[in-house]
């Protein structure tokens, strides 16, 4: 059971709290985390040119809550040894942290292939980029708007 | 106790193409979250899973923190011949689970 002074000081400290999260938070949150999608799309694909088409991402346009949504990735490619997928990576504009996950397969997979669940922290355009065997980059990029983010607590844009 | 459940078709005819489905209990702690007193709960997440045919790699995912809790991770592979599906994920803290399926091929 609390007691009233208890529940005083607990609000009181949360209060705090919340001011001093939000002094730390920093004001240019939208042009730092653009910088490192591009950072992190110019790690993998280096000076390539990265073209659109050939990789087909699917996500839900309207998401309820951003801790977990289905995400789909599928490569037109007749993975054979000579022609086949060799990376898929998945990037975000506005998570904390831009990478999701990066996948290496191979003629083996038979398709080029990937189902899986996100976080999302916004409303954002997410991006599919394959490598191919050939070192081309092809991409695609969805729009997603997500009404409950995942890390509120990281304070939205 | 963690646990890693994967669906793998019993049997498939050779050259096929079967789907293979994986999910893993973890947490994935993003390491972006924070306690109500405002500390920062460490990042503990999966950070790799392998799957390999008959000791063959077939595929492999770095996983982020981006990735949901309990991560389910679904892709394909050519049925090449009778034998087993490993699959391994590690992370942090020292995180470690496998978890193997047999295919018959005819």
């Amino acid at each position: 059971m609390t007691t009233r002074r208890e529940f005083l000081v607990l609000a009181a400290t949360s209060l705090a709290l919340s001011e001093a999260a939000r002094a730390q938070l920093d004001p240019n949150l939208a042009a730092n985390r653009k910088a490192a999608f591009q950072e992190a799309l110019r790690r993998i694909v280096g000076d390539t040119q990265v073209r659109r088409g050939r990789v087909k991402l699917q996500l839900p346009p309207l998401i309820d809550n951003g801790n977990s949504v289905p995400l789909s990735v599928a490569v037109e490619s007749p993975m054979t040894e000579a022609d086949h997928v060799r990376a898929i990576h998945v990037l975000t504009e506005k998570n904390p942290l831009p990478d999701v996950a990066s996948v290496r397969l191979g003629p083996r997979a038979g398709r080029a292939t990937l189902s899986t669940r996100v976080r999302l922290a916004d409303t954002q355009s997410v991006t599919a980029i394959a490598q191919m065997s050939d070192g081309s980059f092809w991409s695609d990029s969805a729009e997603v708007v997500v009404t409950l983010s995942a890390c509120l607590e990281e304070g939205l844009i | 106790m963690a646990r890693a459940i994967v669906n793998v078709p019993a049997r498939a005819k050779r050259g096929e193409i079967v789907e293979v489905k994986t999910l893993a209990q973890h947490p994935m702690e993003t390491g972006f979250r924070r306690t109500q007193t405002g500390e920062l709960i460490p990042r503990d997440i999966i950070r790799r899973f392998t799957c390999t045919y008959n000791g063959t790699e077939v595929y492999r995912v770095d996983l982020h923190p981006a990735m949901s809790a309990n991560p389910l991770i679904a892709f394909s592979t050519i049925a090449t011949e009778t034998g087993t599906l490993a699959f391994q994920w590690t992370g942090d803290n020292g995180y470690s689970m496998t978890e193997t399926a047999s295919i018959s091929v005819e």
